[in-house]
């Protein structure tokens, strides 16, 4: 049905194209992980980026976006293809792209080789895209795995009383950025990580892994998404799981908290941190969900927004924002643009996001716990939020330097 | 078996060492240096269980498919769609009714059907055409994947556990003995168990019909030579729609079975597909005893390896592969 409707955009942009209109286009092109392990992610991503052209419009002064959508599958090299064919094929002018993390990284390179056009990032969150040798004409408005990770250790040691933790985690970088997160904070914090699983994105059969977790610790950390992650409290649920769950960012989504079948239940209680907290009061916030809730037939949404809704929202506004600013002037290799996205300072529904030198948001962040609404629905409640949150986590740039970069064996669990 | 000893003393000798050395692993309480060194035994059993139950399901998938090749020399490469679509059947049949039992037997008569309408529209007009069938079944799996992500979304679904299979159950095997001296038992979930044994009964059923009945004595008589069963006045085409049938209906019950312990989403054809491509050739095209064998090794392969090798567990089924391709290519079970 999606391959259907992105087919359908596709098409009908082309055509659009190809028809007389006085009215200048400024073409866009989006990716999002529409096939795959991350099917739902993405989709749910689109829905954050239809939310944020239905309140802020496609209107540029006296120009118009025209978008073009097209579908990743999480590996880097469904998303650098994705993204040349829109560039050569479709010759957008702007990008809106990518998902994942692995993506993030090998789109960012790629965009190295097209210096002349913007690349906003949509929602990846590895920390090496911005942190190593980061592409002049990228930016990335959400923060990366780690900062999403901020607060949680701390909060798990100090609140929760939490000593001993063991991690299971999909095998690619925006896990490891998030386990990075963690493991720095809760070890920091007089913590141990005794045990960090790793299993390959898209794996189906957890049991043995399940088996596998030690049963001498406080809680075990899942990092997880998507299809993964329902696989896993699935089997877990069918093995008779009982430790205290910690989760990342995509595990405690709505993505997992809506899915089918009663395995979610796992999670109630379970402690996480994201750049968002479904039930948040801000005013902000809550203007946000309702334009998301009010964009969608109930049936064909979450009844919050994802991460990833939000995180395509919180792009797609600061692309349309910075546009503004330039009045759509895209000349002399889109400079004018580029310096406004550099510059500009957007007031997202999870809290201000401006960017750093490397042009990595500086954001908020949020502990939070799951809870039930009483009426089978899963939120996640914020517990704490932590404004300010930058790339290197409030440690000084040469010490985080030291640590080294996010893989399945750093940091080491020790105090930094 | 005798004969084998006789004929092999070496590599029987290996052979009951292997089998001695297994059931001691299973059986027997680790000393704490083994566990120092491999982990705990409950892990180990954990894997050894699951690769087994694992092992049943792509039997399920695998026997199908190896079925309809035996006889009709068809690699019907939408095998992966047909186990795709029985789980989708079941998802919508036990959403409906709330059913588990229902939505098993709606899966294996509404691919089976399906599997008519294949073999009475596409395959017997290409008869004997090898190349032909195995393009046209291609373009069929690419678009019953896509008319499956129009109808179903990109979504993944699970077939709802009914509550009475639901967490584990104490096997009676010990996995360790506290300080206290109490021991440990296996913990298992009982819904994997359940599988299994269906599984196993289902093979042996299908045993059973083809070596003790007459239907089976015309398959494997269509398997030998089918030239010379048709001379004989045997009706073959209606052999090949029922084989086709229950092949199809066999891998739409596997569909339902894996979206109980695992999900459906679009992808999964392809990936089961893969799994029984990779199980009939360690096994053995043609060869239901060779799918159950090389079933068993691949989900054996697959789950000690998630343990044991993570890294490289996905290398391990292949490496299996490309083993028994040099050694013995025609697989391990292979009557020819």
């Amino acid at each position: 049905m999606l391959k259907g409707s992105v087919g359908l955009i596709a098409l009908s942009s082309l055509l659009l194209s190809g028809a007389a209109f006085a009215q200048e286009k400024i073409k866009v092109g989006v990716t999002a992980t529409l096939e795959g392990t991350y099917t739902v992610l993405g989709e749910d991503g689109i829905r954050g980026f239809q939310t944020a052209l239905n309140v802020l419009g496609k209107k540029i002064g006296d120009k118009e976006l025209e978008f073009v959508i097209a579908s990743t599958d999480a590996t880097p090299d469904s998303a650098v293809r994705a993204v040349r064919k829109l560039i050569e094929q479709d010759k957008v002018q702007i990008l809106l792209s990518p998902l994942s993390g692995d993506e993030g990284i090998a789109v960012k390179n790629f965009a190295k080789t097209h210096p002349e056009l913007a690349f906003v990032n949509a929602a990846s969150g590895a920390q090496e895209t911005t942190y190593v040798d980061p592409a002049p004409n990228f930016f990335r408005y959400n923060m990366d795995g780690a900062q999403w990770q901020v607060g949680l250790g701390k909060y798990a040691y100090e609140t929760k009383g939490y000593r001993k933790i063991a991690t299971v985690g999909e095998d690619y970088s925006f896990i490891y950025t998030q386990v990075f997160g963690l493991v720095l904070e809760f070890c920091g914090a007089g913590g141990q990580v005794t045990n960090r699983q790793w299993v390959p994105l898209g794996t189906k059969d957890f049991a043995s892994v399940i088996a596998a977790l030690p049963d001498d610790v406080d809680a075990i950390y899942l990092g997880l998404g998507g299809a993964d992650a329902v696989n896993f409290l699935n089997q877990y649920q069918q093995a008779g799981g009982k430790a205290h769950l910690m989760g990342g960012s995509i595990m405690i989504d709505q993505t997992i908290l809506s899915s089918k079948g009663s395995a979610k239940n796992a999670l109630v209680g379970t402690l996480a941190a994201s750049g968002q907290a479904d039930t948040w009061d801000d005013p902000n916030w809550q203007k946000f969900v309702k334009a998301y809730q009010d964009s969608f037939p109930e049936a064909k949404r979450f009844p919050s927004p994802s991460l990833l809704a939000t995180n395509y929202y919180d792009s797609t506004m600061a692309l349309i924002l910075a546009l503004r600013q330039v009045n759509g002037d895209l000349s002399n290799n889109q400079a004018k643009l580029k310096d406004a996205l550099a510059k500009i300072e957007i007031d997202a529904p999870n809290g201000k996001i401006k960017l750093d030198a490397n042009r990595q948001a500086i954001g908020t962040n949020f502990v939070t716990e799951v809870v039930d609404d009483g009426k089978g629905a899963l939120f996640s409640k914020v517990v704490k939020v932590i404004p300010n949150v930058n790339q290197t986590l409030g440690y000084d740039p040469a010490v985080f330097a030291k640590i080294g970069l996010p893989s399945r064996t750093v940091p080491e669990c020790k105090k930094y | 078996m005798t004969k084998f000893i006789e004929r092999h003393p070496a590599w029987a000798l290996i052979g009951i060492i292997a089998i001695a050395v297994l059931l001691w692993l299973v059986f027997a309480i680790w000393p704490p240096g083994l566990e120092a060194a491999i982990g705990r035994k409950r892990v180990f059993l954990n894997a050894v269980f699951n690769g087994i139950t694992l092992g049943g399901l792509y039997f399920l998938v695998a026997s199908g498919f190896t079925l309809i090749f035996g006889l009709m020399r068809n690699v019907n490469l939408a095998h992966g769609s047909l186990y795709l679509f029985g789980g989708y059947i079941g998802y919508a049949v036990s959403t409906w009714t709330g059913s588990w039992i229902l939505s098993f037997i709606a899966a294996f008569i509404g691919v089976a059907l399906l599997g008519v309408v294949l073999q009475l529209a596409v395959f017997r007009r290409m008869e004997g055409q090898d190349l032909r069938q195995t393009m046209v079944t291609i373009g069929l799996s690419i678009v019953f994947a896509d008319l499956m992500l129009w109808v179903f979304g990109g979504d993944f679904y699970q077939v709802q556990t009914p509550a009475w299979l639901i967490g584990p159950i104490q096997l009676p095997l010990l996995t360790a003995v506290k300080s206290s001296g109490e021991p440990v038992y296996l913990q298992y979930p009982l819904v994997r168990l359940v599988i299994f044994v269906a599984s196993v009964v289902i093979g042996i059923a299908m045993w059973l019909a083809l070596n003790r009945t007459r239907i089976g004595m015309i398959v494997r008589a269509g398997v030998d030579d089918r030239d010379i069963l048709a001379a004989t006045g045997v009706r073959i085409q209606l052999v090949f729609v029922l084989v086709f049938a229950l092949g199809a209906g066999l891998a739409g019950i596997a569909g339902v079975v894996g979206g109980t312990f695992q999900s459906l989403s679009p992808g999964e054809d392809t990936r089961f597909l893969l799994a029984s491509l990779v199980v009939v050739i360690v096994g053995g095209m043609g060869s239901i005893p060779g799918a159950a064998l090389g079933a068993v090794i691949i989900g054996l392969a697959e789950q000690l390896g998630s343990v044991y090798i993570p890294t490289y567990a996905i290398v391990v089924t292949f490496l299996i592969m490309v083993l028994v391709l040099a050694v013995r290519p025609q697989g391990l079970l292979a009557r020819r």
